[in-house]
This record gives structure tokens, sequence and C-alpha cells, in this order.
């Protein structure tokens, strides 16, 4: 049975309006690339995301800021529908420091669900995929009729 | 360096205070830049600030004097609760100290100590050149 919400389900549209808001919009989060069951979003270098004034690396905040809403859209796009979720637990390894002055990639994918709980993965990088700045691992929990 | 003083603490706006034990605490407001779904923390923000606390507190613990350089190696949150419109407090607690890891948990929650929001499990390099 098709919802009729699944065929109203625009990622571009979506991202860009959660974009708009809230602690998305803090850090600058953009629109960067989807498909099937996968989504990359992009935090342009913002110096006042800096863990540190001299060195000008990116605080790991937002980056996992970033990697949490990549990897719920992933879902969103895996399921072909838009349904609330709840974060369980994302776990974020830091490869390297992102260099500073370079916008970060976030590319995040659902590679497993059950009916009630998401499993996602997804890395960040700051120009070359192939030498990632983070890797990241996490489930969520679908809430509706929770 | 404290990491309250860095500009992500500050564009943050995360504050400090003491716990009766004389524990170093963080405090975040409510506002809409924190914000995920409507009403609602975003995990990010929640997951920033123990990361902070964390660090705070283990930067703290080694002192001025020939303090190494701090380095994330991973972290990983586990939500508990959503994050309301209330203040949200952090506390971390170092479960060991070496001379090249530190392994560190932190805690958030809003009015109950007892009713955590969140917690993360952190290893961190020390890095002594």
């Amino acid at each position: 049975m098709t919802h009729p919400i699944e065929t109203e389900f625009d990622p571009i549209k979506l991202i860009k309006m959660m974009a708009k808001n809230g602690h998305n919009a803090l850090i600058g989060a953009e629109y960067h690339g989807h498909g099937d069951g996968w989504c990359e979003l992009a935090i342009p270098y913002d110096a006042r995301l800096a863990s540190d004034a001299t060195t000008g690396i990116m605080a790991s905040g937002p980056i996992f800021t970033m990697m949490d809403m990549v990897t719920s859209m992933s879902i969103w796009l895996k399921t072909g529908k838009f349904q609330p979720q709840a974060t369980l637990d994302l776990r974020v390894d830091y490869l390297r420091p992102a260099t500073p002055g370079r916008t970060i990639i976030g590319h995040g994918e659902c590679y497993g669900l059950t009916r009630s709980i998401a499993f996602v993965r997804g890395f960040a990088h700051d120009g070359d995929p192939a030498k990632p700045v983070a890797h990241v691992a996490g489930t969520y929990m679908f809430t509706a009729g929770a | 360096m404290s990491q309250l003083n860095s500009p992500y603490a500050q564009t943050m706006g995360f504050g400090s205070a003491r716990d009766g034990d004389d524990r170093l605490l963080l405090t975040m407001a409510f506002e809409t830049d924190k914000m995920g779904r409507p009403g609602f923390l975003h995990g990010g923000a929640i997951a920033g600030m123990l990361e902070a606390i964390a660090y705070q507190t283990l930067a703290e613990a080694l002192g001025e004097e020939d303090r190494p350089l701090l380095k994330p190696i991973n972290v990983t949150v586990t939500f508990l609760r959503g994050g309301r419109d209330h203040i949200t407090y952090a506390r971390a607690t170092i479960e060991r100290l070496g001379r090249r890891i530190a392994n560190i948990e932190a805690v958030a929650w809003q009015d109950d100590p007892t009713k955590p929001i969140a917690t993360a499990q952190m290893n961190v390099m020390l890095d002594r050149g």
C-alpha cells in the first residue's frame, strides 16, 4: 500500500528546508547530492566553527551534526518516505583533522533496515573521498506508533 | 587553551558552572540554532557539548604544565531522551588517564541528573611530541 506522502517526498526540497533552520543552519549545511539510499551534504569552511582560533581546524561538533543529518536523510531515501525517527547512537572515528579553509562533504548511506531499526554508515572528506577525515556508524529507531 | 574559549564553543554559547562536589559542568541554553526537529535539541548540538566537556575536564586534569596536544580518536554518542526546551547540563568522568590515551565518559541531562538525555564514550590521544 502506498501512502500519499511517499510520492510527495522530495529530498532536495526537504534538505533545503531543513538546512535553513535550527542547528543545521548554524553549521551551514548544504545539499550536495543524493541517490538510492544515500545522501551527501556539505559544510563550507567557517572560522566560527573552529576548535582552535590559532590553527583554524574545524571542531568535531559540526562534523557530528552533519553526519547525523546526512545519515538520517539516507534512511528516508532508502525507504522512499519521510517518517519520524530518532538517533539511537552514532559513532564517529576521526581519521585526521580537516584542512582549514576547505569545504567538508559528508556522505551517508542506509545499509540495513528492519521494521523498527535503520542501520547507517558514512564518511566525511574535504575534497578527496579516498582520504576521509571521519568515518561514522550508527542506528536509528522509527518512532511512529512508538 | 580552554575549550570554552574556542570559536566553536563561543558560537554554541557554552557556559560553565561547578556542582556541589566542585566538578566542572557545561551548560547550554535551548535556542533555535541548537534545534533539530521542532522543539527538540539537535543530536549534533548535544554531541558537540559532550565532546567539549570531555576535553575541558581532561585539560583540567592534565594541568597547564607540559600539557600534551589532545587529538580526538573517536566518540560514540547514545541518545536516551529527546532534549527539550530547557537548559542542558553536561559532566565528564575520566575513566582512565594514561600516557598516550585518555578514556572519558560524558553525560548530558536537563531537569534531572538521574534522567540523562545522552551519554558519550570518547577516546582521546595525548600527543606529547
